[in-house]
């Protein structure tokens, strides 16, 4: 708990508990930071963290388990989509989490990610998009945007040869197992407020047992874009939301009369 | 008078990537440049005293580094 | 108890089921297809959980999922899809969590054919999935074998906290025999201290296999080796027949050696003295027993439906005390008694040519039959 005067002042905000005291081997404005803080949040503000079990997949948030105070599993590269439902499916009344990246989901995963939503698995999946492989050092994914410079496109994505980027959260609103699909931004306050109340939803989804729920969230990546956080924003902004446009793709109607 | 807000931000989370310094309002904070973490960042600081506890640094922060205080309205203050 | 005429893949779900399994997760694949229909109907009237994955890569991570939570949980196969769950083979024995596999091997390589076939002993004896790790595996022979060696797949699984694969065939698979099932098991309600099930009252679990600084893993690898040699130590089981007066063994697993008793049943009408060896688990491998043998016995005959792999543990098991030699089929051929018989007589005649190593004899020694 912070120490301040009581009498004299109000805590506006502190670091939630569900966050463990580790210092994040995140580099230096990587918005996966804003995503675990907005998740640990939600978690707390919703009493769930003790029934919670998270499944970690494979990329720079590799070891996200280490970050979050509840259990933790880690999957394959891909996998994680079907641990959560072999999890989920003996323990139902449990929370259950999935938190991928491009290659992770949109690549190697595509596969396991399509049929959890199809089968309209209880789970919550969140989709850090941040058109790159980061943790392998910043080559193509399905979600590079055409013309964009990565290792393995160095003279920019050429949709002849390489083709187009894929976006995921429109292709999985259209399974009619999925139950709450949206793409939010982590760019900037508002949109960080409006991802928290997605995530927020996307919980409820699941406690109430409404189905599958994805949350696709448009990130930053510095060091692999090669530029300041400060400028990644801009570059999230200018170019990606306009490839990935925000909104909701897919809200049931039980969904929709959710009210938080 | 917006009421009077303070900060604190936690070194050992601290990175100075600057999101907070952008997204302040008020430009209440740089990162220090005379000083470093253990882990070799200069740390995000308040520079000057306009810091209105709006919270907007702690919305964006990646490492949940930034504790945000704001003064209680006393019985005669009105917030602006 | 009664006994029931029952097809070998149902026999094994429902032997499954009443030793308290959880969770099914599958994909249909023949010859083992029987399995996976049988759990969807069997499941959800039992209340449990019962998925039919999009592959054989999602069901075993599903499996993987679902071990974590320390209940008991199997998948079940044939060759191709076993090899699609490699990778998540050596997810669960890095981790170090139960699981059972039931594989029902059929012909290969490839995508091969749907016949009988012992193909994959290699792949499941020896580790298919990368790392170093060792699965225990139980080789049935019969119905009634299959039935008993799935409910102690789960009691060893959880024992060790180790993959244990019951690897059978497409013969066993397909048949129906009379046998026993066990009484059902109650499901468990107490979990292990490993398990992630949400940490309700205690600190958090994780269930991982990553070791990115390698003396940690290295403390992982020696810890699954040690173990290993706990289950070298107490697990091995096998049958023998005849052995008493044997001059001449024959050995085989699964279907081959069931069908191999045959022959050697024969040969004893005929005044040879033969005995059988039939190891049940081939990992891990009996070799004490055939080291001890090899000093008794005049010449061994080892029988598979496969290109001679439990042939090379028998190999380094005698190590060149005695010959022995190698008959095979393979493609989903399976070799009749009189096949069997013959190499039988051969072998007894004495005077066993031992140059060179025994698959290439045999591979010669087919050239006859135009193979």
């Amino acid at each position: 708990m912070a120490e301040y005067d009581v009498a004299s002042e109000t805590l506006v905000y502190e670091r939630p508990d569900t966050l463990t005291e580790v210092s994040t081997h995140y580099c230096p404005g990587c918005t996966h930071g804003v995503a675990h803080r907005l998740i640990a949040e939600v978690l707390e503000e919703m009493g769930l963290k003790d029934k919670t079990i998270g499944v970690a997949s494979v990329g720079c948030s590799v070891f996200s388990y280490n970050y979050f105070d509840f259990d933790f599993v880690q999957s394959p590269h891909g996998r994680a989509p079907a641990m959560a439902t072999g999890i989920k499916r003996v323990l139902p009344d449990r929370t259950v989490f999935t938190y991928q990246g491009d290659g992770d989901m949109a690549s190697i995963g595509m596969g396991e990610i399509v049929h959890a939503a199809a089968r309209g698995e209880n789970i919550t999946v969140f989709f850090i998009n941040n058109t790159n492989y980061g943790m392998t050092g910043g080559q193509m994914a399905p979600t590079t945007l055409p013309g964009q410079k990565t290792t393995s496109s160095p003279n920019g994505r050429d949709v002849e040869s390489q083709g187009y980027p894929i976006r995921v959260a429109e292709m999985l609103s259209k399974l009619d197992g999925a139950s709450y699909v949206v793409r939010r931004a982590l760019n900037d306050p508002k949109n960080i407020r409006q991802a928290k109340k997605a995530i927020r939803t996307a919980f409820e989804v699941q406690q109430r047992g409404l189905g599958f729920s994805m949350i696709e969230l448009l990130s930053i990546c510095p060091t692999n874009w090669g530029m300041t956080p400060v400028a990644a924003l801009q570059w999230l902004e200018e170019k990606m939301i306009t490839y990935y446009p925000l909104g909701d793709y897919k809200v049931n109607p039980a969904v929709a009369e959710i009210k938080l | 008078m917006p009421l009077k807000g303070r900060i604190k931000v936690n070194e050992m989370y601290c990175k100075g990537c600057e999101l907070c310094v952008n997204a302040c309002p008020q430009h209440v904070l740089a990162l220090a440049p005379d000083h470093i973490t253990a882990k070799g960042y200069h740390p995000a600081v308040m520079i000057t005293a306009d810091c209105t506890g709006c919270g907007i640094c702690s919305v964006v922060c990646p490492e949940a580094a930034i504790t945000v205080f704001r003064e209680k309205a006393g019985p005669t203050d009105r917030a602006a | 108890m009664t006994r029931e005429m029952m097809k070998g893949n149902e026999a094994v779900a429902e032997a499954a089921i009443r030793a308290g399994v959880t969770a099914y997760f599958g994909y249909p694949i023949t010859p083992q297809t029987e399995l996976l229909e049988y759990m969807a109907k069997r499941m959800p009237e039992l209340g449990r959980a019962f998925v039919q994955a999009e592959s054989e890569l999602a069901a075993i991570n599903m499996v993987y999922g679902a071990a974590c939570t320390g209940q008991r949980i199997m998948s079940s196969s044939s060759s191709p899809g076993v090899s699609l769950m490699m990778e998540g083979v050596s997810y669960i024995a890095g981790t170090e969590l139960p699981a059972v596999l039931i594989d029902v091997m059929r012909g290969g390589p490839g995508l091969g054919n749907i016949a009988p076939a012992q193909g994959d002993y290699n792949q499941i004896v020896h580790g298919g999935g990368h790392g170093e790790y060792h699965a225990i595996v139980l080789a049935p022979a019969s119905i009634q074998e299959s039935v008993d060696l799935t409910v102690m797949a789960f009691d060893l699984a959880e024992k060790y906290r180790s993959v244990v694969v019951v690897l059978t065939d497409g013969s066993i698979g397909q048949m129906m025999e009379p046998c026993e099932l066990p009484p059902f098991k109650a499901l468990k309600t107490e979990f292990p201290d490993w398990a992630t099930t949400g940490a309700d009252g205690r600190s958090k679990r994780i269930l991982t296999s990553i070791n990115l600084d390698p003396a940690a893993q290295e403390v992982t690898n020696f810890r699954l080796m040690r173990r290993w040699q706990e289950i070298q130590a107490n697990e091995v089981r096998y049958k023998t027949y005849f052995m008493e007066d044997a001059k001449f063994a024959v050995t085989g697993f699964g279907s081959c050696g069931r069908l191999a008793l045959s022959a050697v049943r024969a040969a004893r009408a005929e005044g040879i003295p033969v005995g059988l060896i039939r190891p049940i688990t081939i990992s891990p491998f009996p070799t004490d027993l055939f080291e001890e043998l090899s000093h008794k016995l005049e010449a061994l005959l080892v029988v598979e439906m496969n290109n001679g792999q439990m042939l090379e543990d028998v190999l380094l098991a005698t190590h060149d005390q005695i010959p022995v030699d190698f008959y095979g089929r393979m493609g989903g051929m399976v070799p009749f008694p009189d096949e069997v018989l013959d190499e039988i007589r051969r072998v007894a005649k004495g005077n066993l040519d031992t140059a060179g190593h025994p698959r290439d004899r045999w591979l010669q020694r087919m050239r006859a039959k135009n193979l």
